[in-house]
């Protein structure tokens, strides 16, 4: 059997004469944790939104599963099991934090046309939330509203949420953007804990960051793959070293 | 702080229950007449509250179901049925589609665009109720007969028509609370809040702020019936887009998103307009400046003023 969870085939995307994607063909094997970098506007905010359905490619196909997603809705897509976490920090900032977890744990358990019981006072969604909370360190923040958590609470909050709905893949766009060194560090560790547990399709700028955690990368230019490999073939692939990370590593 | 709106809940339900006691020992019963007008408001801007503190959708043609649920019952009335029962399934029944149907075409767009479309169905009703001659047309349609349940509960008498507004309001503002809690709810919330988030996470909003567009809607339609029990007359004047201001002014004053604000609104507003109407007929010149005040000084409304809400959000 096809031991690839996403296939990308063909993709192309573009915006006006602007190609974002570029016949662009990816394939993300189960459980690994795969690397996208590439220079500021290379396409990796794109590709991520094309593979949760919030934009639509003009060619190609996304295959997730085993079943052809190109078409379907982006909730569709979640409830299939596709999950993101967003570049730009987007929690329900006028909830808890528990209550945003517990949202994203909610669309998963149930339906929600339920009008009387209380929410707050349901074991099947405070309890799975409660926990995920342990595992990205906010626990102790639970009862606050997420507007008054710093950037980095934010940013694990985010993530939270992502988790919450038990994605199969889980996209994850640039978790560590403005976050402090020792937050990075604490990030990495976590990510490093979810390894093995589900798919990951992580962007990162942090080259080490990448480099220490994926077990293949992706060199995304103009929206062209221009290379693929693990992080050793990565680090030596000469053509990355030259668009990418500059050629000033040579020791 | 909840402590204390809990007590302002049970006070102000405890004055409004003394209400008919009090305008007979006092031979006021102009004043009952009044508060009933503000109960039956009251449902309506709870209703538009519900979707528009908790959906984000600022209807503004609310006033459309007041007319449904009016119409139902004159119409109803004309025909020599009296029954409250057939009254008041048909008011719910005819503001449910109508509701449906609008919200199946405004729900899915959001902002400015929401406004307009609600806004031209209602002035579509509006000028529906104008060309329909049969029903009076532009000079409205007295009600024969108030709505009369089993021959036990008669709206005609002024104190049951009271008791039955209150009661009903009571049960909304209990029924809105519970569902603001649930699942329904957290989710109509989510989407206010951050659409593009839910619907990441799986969620259609669609479905949920349709339903919601529809249950406000009926609870409108119901405040409706009430009303045209009371004035024993409907016409079209009930759907003008003012109206429909009126309600989200009265939304507005109390406090969005606070759902008993709106009750608080709703006698402010209908008090002012008893009070300032005395001195000027351009009355609402007066009111101009006071929204502005509440806007500026009191952003939660009148209610935030009494009780403090736990600390909000305050966007960037
Ligand atoms: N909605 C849009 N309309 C027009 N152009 C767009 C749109 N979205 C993205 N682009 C363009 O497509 C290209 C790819 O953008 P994208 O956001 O995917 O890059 P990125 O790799 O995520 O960059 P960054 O590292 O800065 O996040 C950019 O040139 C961008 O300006
Ligand atoms: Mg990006």
């Amino acid at each position: 059997m096809d031991d690839a969870l996403l296939r990308i085939e063909g993709l192309v995307k573009r915006y006006g004469g602007l190609i974002a994607t570029d016949h662009l063909g990816l394939s993300i094997r189960r459980n690994e944790l795969h690397a996208i970098i590439g220079p500021n506007g290379a396409g990796k905010t794109t590709l991520v939104s094309q593979i949760t359905g919030e934009v639509r490619p003009d060619e190609g196909r996304i295959v997730f599963a085993g079943d052809d997603v190109t078409r379907l809705p982006p909730n569709a897509r979640a409830a299939k099991g596709i999950g993101r976490s967003f570049q730009i920090t987007s929690v329900f900032l006028d909830f808890t934090v528990i209550e945003n977890v517990s949202l994203a744990v909610q669309a998963r358990a149930g339906h929600s046309f339920r009008f009387w019981k209380q929410a707050a006072g349901e074991a099947i969604l405070r309890d799975p939330a409660h926990a995920i909370l342990a595992k990205v360190g906010l626990l102790d923040r639970a009862d606050e509203l997420a507007v008054n958590l710093s950037h980095g609470e934010k940013r694990a909050l985010e993530l939270a949420i992502a988790l919450a709905g038990s994605p199969k893949l889980l996209l994850l766009d640039e978790p560590m953007a403005g976050m402090g060194p020792e937050e990075s560090l604490r990030m990495v560790k976590f990510l490093e804990t979810l390894k093995g547990q589900l798919t990951i399709l992580l962007i990162e700028h942090d080259i080490e960051a990448v480099f220490a955690l994926a077990d293949r990368i992706t060199v995304l230019v103009y929206g062209r793959a221009i290379a693929e490999g693990t992080a050793a073939e990565i680090r030596n692939h000469p053509e990355v070293r030259r668009a990418y990370l500059g050629d000033d590593e040579e020791a | 702080m909840r402590k204390l709106s809990y007590i302002l809940c049970a006070l102000g339900i405890a004055v409004l229950f003394c209400v008919p006691a009090v305008t007979e020992v006092a031979d006021m019963s102009y004043y009952l007449d009044f508060t009933t007008r503000v109960v039956i408001f009251a449902m309506a801007a709870v209703s538009l509250d519900l979707i528009l503190g908790y959906g984000g959708m600022v209807s503004f043609g609310h006033a459309a179901f007041l007319g449904v649920g009016g119409y139902a019952v004159g119409i109803l009335s004309y025909y020599g049925i009296t029954d409250g029962f057939i009254h008041f399934g048909v008011a719910i029944l005819a503001s449910a589609l109508v509701a449906l149907f609008i919200g199946m075409l405004s729900v899915r767009t959001i902002g400015v665009y929401f406004i307009m479309i609600t806004l031209a169905f209602s002035q579509m009703l509006y000028y529906l109720a104008i060309s329909v001659n049969t029903y009076g047309g532009d000079d409205g349609l007295s009600v024969r007969g108030a709505s009369v349940f089993a021959g036990v509960v008669d709206l005609a008498d002024r104190d049951q028509l009271y008791y039955a507004s209150l009661a009903i309001l009571l049960g909304m503002l209990l029924i809105c609370y519970r569902l603001i809690g649930s699942r329904f709810g957290m989710v109509l919330r989510g989407i206010k809040s951050d659409e593009r988030r839910m619907i990441a996470i799986g969620y259609s909003p669609f479905r949920y702020k349709l339903l919601a567009f529809v249950i406000s809607g009926v609870m409108c339609g119901i405040a409706g019936a009430l009303l045209a029990n009371q004035t024993l007359f409907i016409s079209p004047a009930i759907m003008h887009w003012s109206r429909s201001g009126e309600i989200m002014v009265m939304a507005i004053l109390g406090g969005i998103s606070t759902l008993f604000g709106s009750v608080i609104g709703a006698g402010l507003y209908l008090g002012l307009e008893e009070t300032l109407s005395r001195f000027t007929p351009h009355w609402q010149v007066l009111l101009g400046p006071l929204l502005v005040v509440v806007v500026l000084f009191a952003r939660n409304g009148v209610l935030s003023l009494i009780v403090p809400r736990r600390a909000k959000t305050r966007h960037g």
